[in-house]
């Protein structure tokens, strides 16, 4: 099957202008007649179903949390970028294109990423007419910070909350049209599987997760914007309820998901304390515009920090990359930290760990303005550790943070199944190999706000929608697939928990398809990821009943889809015999340990197609080209 | 350290709820709190016993999902925290610890320590929010928004809707997270159109669902994870009496 990613010609400036001027339009008073299933309500979600309630569609939104405001994007701690060029720094949409582009390591769409960069100014507006109260300067106007893989300040942020403010944001306009009754919220609703009725999407199967009962919900498009896979580690800084599940069923149904090895390591997290840790947490990357990270020069020096002279530290990250320094991308920072804990000059228990120093700043500034900037950040880490970062500097490691990859989307964010509209970080097409910070809030409000309202719309206007509902055989099929998968799991009565199984494929994972990755381990992982599978479904215990709120129920139906999606991203890690980005393969770097890409031979998006639990997948090839941004060696030197 | 739960178990929304005594050995310092009820989790399942039933998603203090009364006080005894943030360095060896859900009216129990907190929503939906559709707004810098206004909307907008403040209140008012939002929206230039209209709504919305009235007893702010002033509750009444006085829009 050949992947049709629908690009508009002509040049890429006018791409987005043109499609939507030649994008058929649905008349006002029809909207209302075509309904849309919203899964998920984060920043894409949320941004989605109220936008198109806006419009007039019949929106359902579905949400496994108690209330829509709960989603994963309420944790970005750092802001959100926009091409605004408020401080004259030489930024524009030009600039923000590029740098994404570079930064995702050659491995994105272009005219995706230039669309994403030129919206960009208009999410900071909608979020400001909603009241997102983002930081101001003293004269009243927007304030920005830097990020890293910039060297432009064109962050915006709400102290450390930008994610919670721009989610409240998005969450009060969907509360908004719920209260107006344009949208239906569907809360602690899990989705078990989607409905694909004559090759479109029709419907999804939910679990109602307080009383168990499992339904077909039917409508003329499905829009999926359930974030990414990142728990797949079982130790990520994702929430604890994030899954693959959603896209994952939708992949069996016929959606191909693509470029799942592309994991990002967020290099400023707290480090692993113990064995019975349950997740991992971030520090925003907003602290490296101020601190400074070193380790010890010397191998094994259990010195205290502040008894290692300036002279016999390491500040590798300035060394290595000077023109970006503390601020260099995420899987550069990350790759550099694992190296010197390697080497072992890592800090703190297991030396698995490096110094996030602020005293330069706190003499440069005085700890009032650090406190300012930072203050609940460093609250955070001393409600962790126990540790005063004013005082000690803090430890850090990299952890799993994002996942890149997603469901294939054509320039329409439409999957190869019509009608499945796949958004934020579900889906593959913006940030390639690599995201950079602070642009994950930013794609997510850019395909809910500004992308989905007019894609959708061309869908239903170019028609063949039959009335489908939930009658259907297709609908009675997969709601008793679903049942019969849950009355199975709970059959089982075995020895283990789901948690113990969860956390043993995280270790796999870990180890053989994480920060580094080469083939025999992928090999090996794809030989114990069956076995582990197998013993799941012989040897789970999960008590209770169906019928009633059972998390151990939620998790263990979570973790048998991960024990599928894992083998996937490792097929995926393997056949890409390159380094790019967060996809590192130990065969393939330069000498001085740098990611080799290849792009002779791997220019392209990979996705993948389902041919059966434990099956070989199939290989589909999306070319990338690259007319606007030459391919060059990433370098931060 | 060794440790003495006593959790409240309640096997659904209709059920006659107790609390049940386990003991927990071998907690490590460094471990949240939640951290220590997966253990005992763990070990409840492994024993064939259903585990104990809490809400908790991020782990990070932020999302406002995990929410139990830990002898006593909502999130447990460290002020400005959530019980997914408190360490187990805050306990020592022998403690006893008592662990309920929230209890009020507006939040009824669905299982053990999770409540159905739907009321929150239903409050916002009547007025949380500026009116505006999303391809209206006018460049973010048009309007310029003094820092202390800005400031003062973010403190409020920090809630994260954990209601907690319901929990600590004699009279479980909600007065403090209806508050948040009213406060957040009114100390903004965007907010003040629909200022008169939002506080007299989604106060009579707070009432309809059967949370209490404020006596001024404070243990909202206390209890409030984010350290959300009771002093937005003040500009609350302002504007609902502006508004019952002025007439609804």
């Amino acid at each position: 099957m050949a992947l049709n990613s629908n690009i508009p010609d002509g040049p890429i400036q006018q791409r987005w202008d043109k499609h939507r001027a030649e994008l058929k339009l649905v008349n006002p008073a029809n909207k209302r007649k075509y309904s849309v299933i919203v899964v998920g309500t984060g920043l894409a979600g949320a941004s989605a179903a109220a936008t198109m309630a806006e419009l007039g569609y019949n929106v359902s939104a579905f949400t496994y949390h108690d209330s829509a405001r709960r989603a994963h994007s309420i944790a970005a701690q750092g802001g959100i970028n926009a091409a605004k060029n408020y401080q004259n720094d030489g930024d524009s949409v030009w600039r923000l294109f590029y740098d994404t582009v570079k930064g995702g390591d050659f491995r994105a769409r272009e005219s995706n990423v230039y669309r994403l960069a030129q919206v960009s100014t208009s999410i900071i507006d909608q979020c400001v007419a909603q009241g997102v109260p983002f930081a101001r300067e003293y004269g009243g106007y927007l304030s920005n910070r830097s990020f890293g893989g910039a060297q432009v300040s064109r962050t915006f942020y709400a102290r450390g909350q930008t994610g919670q403010q721009l989610l409240i944001g998005a969450y009060q306009a969907l509360q908004r049209q719920v209260g107006l009754g344009k949208v239906k919220l569907h809360n602690k609703q899990e989705m078990m599987d989607l409905i694909v009725v004559d090759g479109r999407a029709r419907g999804i199967v939910t679990r109602d997760m307080v009383t168990g009962k499992v339904q077909s919900h039917m409508a003329d498009a499905v829009v999926l914007a359930t974030g990414g896979y990142g728990n797949v580690f079982y130790l990520s800084t994702n929430a604890m309820a994030c899954n693959v599940t959603a896209t994952y069923r939708a992949h069996k149904r016929g959606a191909f998901f693509a470029n799942p090895c592309y994991t990002q390591i967020h290099p400023t997290c707290i480090p692993q304390s113990g064995d019975y840790q349950s997740k991992l947490t971030l520090m925003s990357e907003s602290l490296r515009n101020d601190g400074r990270i070193w380790v010890p020069k010397q191998k094994g020096d259990t010195r205290s920090p502040d008894q290692i002279p300036e002279a016999e530290r390491d500040y590798y990250l300035e060394r290595k990359y000077p023109s970006f320094g503390n601020l260099s991308p995420r899987d550069i920072a990350s790759r550099a930290a694992k190296e010197v804990c390697d080497e072992g000059r890592g800090v703190g228990p297991g030396g698995l760990g490096v110094y996030l120093d602020f005293s330069d700043a706190i003499r440069r500034l005085g700890e009032k303005t650090i406190a300012d900037r930072y203050g609940n950040l460093f609250e955070m880490y001393e409600r962790i550790t126990g540790e005063n970062p004013y005082k000690v500097p803090m430890r850090i490691y990299p952890a799993v943070h994002y996942t890149m990859g997603g469901l294939w989307v054509d320039y329409n964010l439409m999957s190869n199944v019509p009608g499945l509209f796949v958004l934020g970080e579900a889906n593959f097409s913006d940030h390639g190999a690599n995201r950079l910070g602070a642009s994950a809030l930013m794609q997510g409000l850019a395909d809910g706000y500004f992308v989905i309202p007019y894609t959708i719309g061309g869908y239903f206007a170019n028609g063949g929608l039959q009335a489908v509902g939930n009658d259907s055989q297709e609908a009675r099929t997969a709601v008793q697939e679903a049942e019969q998968k849950i009355a199975a799991l709970l059959a089982l009565n075995g020895k283990r928990s789901p948690t113990s199984f969860h956390r043993e494929l995280g270790k796999i994972m870990w180890d053989k398809c994480g920060m580094a990755r080469n083939e025999q381990g992928l090999k090996e992982a794809l030989t114990r990821i069956p076995e582990l599978r197998e013993e799941f479904w012989q040897n789970v215990k999960i008590p209770g009943s169906g019928a009633e709120l059972n998390q151990s129920l939620e998790l263990g139906l979570r973790v048998a889809d991960f024990l599928e999606f894992a083998e996937l991203m490792c097929y995926d890690a393997l056949q890409r015999n390159e380094s790019c980005g967060g996809h590192f393969r130990e065969e393939y770097q330069t000498e001085d340990g740098e990611a080799q890409r290849n792009d002779d031979d791997y220019c392209y998006a990979a996705a993948w197609e389902y041919n059966g639990v434990g099956a070989t997948p199939t290989l589909h090839k999306e070319e990338l080209s690259f007319e606007n941004v030459k391919l060059a060696t990433r370098s931060y030197k | 350290m060794n440790l003495r739960l006593h959790i409240w178990r309640q096997s659904g929304p209709d059920a006659q709820g107790m609390l049940k005594t386990y003991d927990v050995q071998n907690v490590s310092e460094h471990m949240s709190f939640l951290e220590m009820l997966d253990v005992l989790n763990e070990d409840l399942l492994t024993k064939g016993e259903v585990p104990v039933a809490f809400d908790h998603d991020c782990r990070e203090g932020i999302c406002g999902t995990c929410g139990m009364v830990i002898n006593g006080r909502p999130h447990g005894p460290l002020t400005r925290t959530t019980a997914c943030q408190l360490h187990m360095r805050t306990f020592k060896d022998g403690d006893e610890i008592y662990i309920e859900p929230w209890r009020a009216r507006a939040f009824p129990v669905m299982r053990d320590l999770i409540v159905d907190r739907g009321s929150f929503d239903r409050i916002i939906q009547k007025g949380g929010f500026v009116s505006v559709n999303t391809g209206n707004a006018q460049d973010g810098n048009a309007i310029p928004i003094s820092k202390k206004d800005a400031d003062r909307a973010m403190d409020a907008a920090a809630c994260i809707g954990c209601g907690a403040c319901v929990a600590a209140c004699p009279n479980s008012s909600a007065m403090l997270f209806t508050s948040a939002k009213i406060g957040h929206l009114g100390s903004l230039p965007q907010g003040q159109t629909e200022r008169s209209t939002r506080a007299m709504n989604m106060v009579l919305q707070m009432d309809a669902e059967g949370f209490g009235a404020c006596t001024n007893h404070y243990e909202c702010e206390a209890a409030c994870p984010k350290g959300i002033s009771a002093e937005f509750i003040a500009q609350m009444n302002k504007d609902f009496v502006a508004s019952a006085f002025g007439g609804r829009d």
